[in-house]
């Protein structure tokens, strides 16, 4: 079972490129229809959870199917599977590249790949800033959060404290009121 | 105190912060590993963030295991921040899972996430910003492959294939 465990993490872990969102359908093959250990209904549940939890997707819902099935080992087994293959790769890519990335031809190619990362991270703004529930009103959360962290150094850490303590007090204020 | 210590303390705090996937992560892990600790300058956090994006794996514990690596010179170093980027999701995980109904239908949890996402948002948006710097942009051509690859990215082009586009285009350009 804990080497069951293992292998299925393993495999999420090494084929889940891109991150996020990708994998899902990866994770949800593996769990819920080859091995049967979740149902559809839990595996929307596990996704709802593991998602507003920190952490990537990929080791969270390790953790969870992992814990489900057998405790804090099954827990332990699961997240070493998933994340091993990355560990492996990174590993010797950072032992190769140290030695390389000063190499004239790595250069050339980095100086082409660096605005396209940019660029990566600017796209999905548009589809997110609607998935996550932003109007006219809220706008400046994310605009205040922003520059805070880009002019003024402020740590993302203090940005998600201040965050969640505002929309707590928020909502609660709105409620007492009704 | 000792290196592996300041590691294994920054990693786990941007585990245990890393709300948002990858991207909204990405201004935490410039914020610790660039700027507080300048274990990596802000191009050479760029290409990590290219090679997290093409090879599998989630990019907090990429980052992890290649800061690890560069800072200290040793696996273990690589090892102890992998570790400890895993450690506060892991534990949060199990202790969710244990009190699930209890936390699923507290009013709480929901408001404060109400204040989170947008401010997600903003974090993801302050990477990129972070990394609109001279470092990245060098020159005209820089502009050139930031617009086609965010045009070609909204359209749904496979983000593996950009970067491969990007990087032959890099060779041929400079």
């Amino acid at each position: 079972m804990l080497l069951d465990l293992f292998i299925a993490f393993f495999k999420i872990g090494a084929f889940t490129f891109g991150g996020g969102y990708a994998m899902i359908s990866v994770i949800e093959q593996e769990v819920v229809t080859k091995k049967k250990w979740l149902s559809e209904t839990d595996f929307v549940d596990m996704l709802a959870m593991v998602q507003s939890l920190p952490g990537p997707i990929s080791i969270n819902s390790s953790v969870y199917v992992g814990y489900k099935l057998k405790g804090v080992l099954g827990a332990i087994v699961a997240a070493i599977g998933t994340a091993l293959p990355s560990f492996v790769i990174i590993l010797l890519l950072a032992i190769v590249f140290t030695d390389v990335q000063d190499h004239p031809t790595i250069e050339k190619v980095f100086k082409g790949i660096r605005p396209a990362v940019v660029a990566l991270i600017v796209a999905p703004l548009v589809r997110l800033s609607q998935k996550s529930g932003i109007t006219y009103k809220n706008v400046i959360i994310p605009i205040a959060a922003a520059l805070l962290v880009w002019q003024l150094d402020v740590s993302p850490i203090y940005i998600i404290i201040v965050a969640a303590t505002g929309g707590l007090l928020y909502n609660w204020n709105k409620n007492k009121k009704k | 105190m000792s290196l592996y210590l300041i590691l294994f303390w920054t990693f786990f705090k941007i585990g245990l912060f890393g709300f948002g996937g990858g991207y909204a992560i990405a201004s935490l892990i410039q914020d610790e590993v660039v700027f507080n600790h300048q274990w990596l300058t802000v191009a050479q956090f760029t290409d990590i963030m290219a090679i997290s994006q093409v090879t599998p794996g989630p990019i907090a514990i990429n980052c992890a295991t290649y800061v690890g690596y560069s800072a200290t010179g040793s696996i273990w170093g690589s090892a102890i921040a992998t570790f400890a980027s895993c450690l506060g999701p892991f534990l949060l995980v199990c202790l969710v899972v244990l009190g699930m109904q209890k936390i699923k239908n507290n009013p709480y949890v929901e408001y404060a996430f109400q204040g989170i996402r947008p401010a997600v948002i903003g974090l993801i948006a302050s990477a990129a910003l972070l990394l609109a710097n001279g470092e990245n942009f060098i020159d005209l051509y820089s502009y050139l492959i930031f617009g086609a690859v965010a045009i070609a990215s909204l359209a749904k082009v496979n983000p593996i294939f950009l970067l491969v586009l990007s990087g032959i285009a890099g060779y041929f350009l400079y």
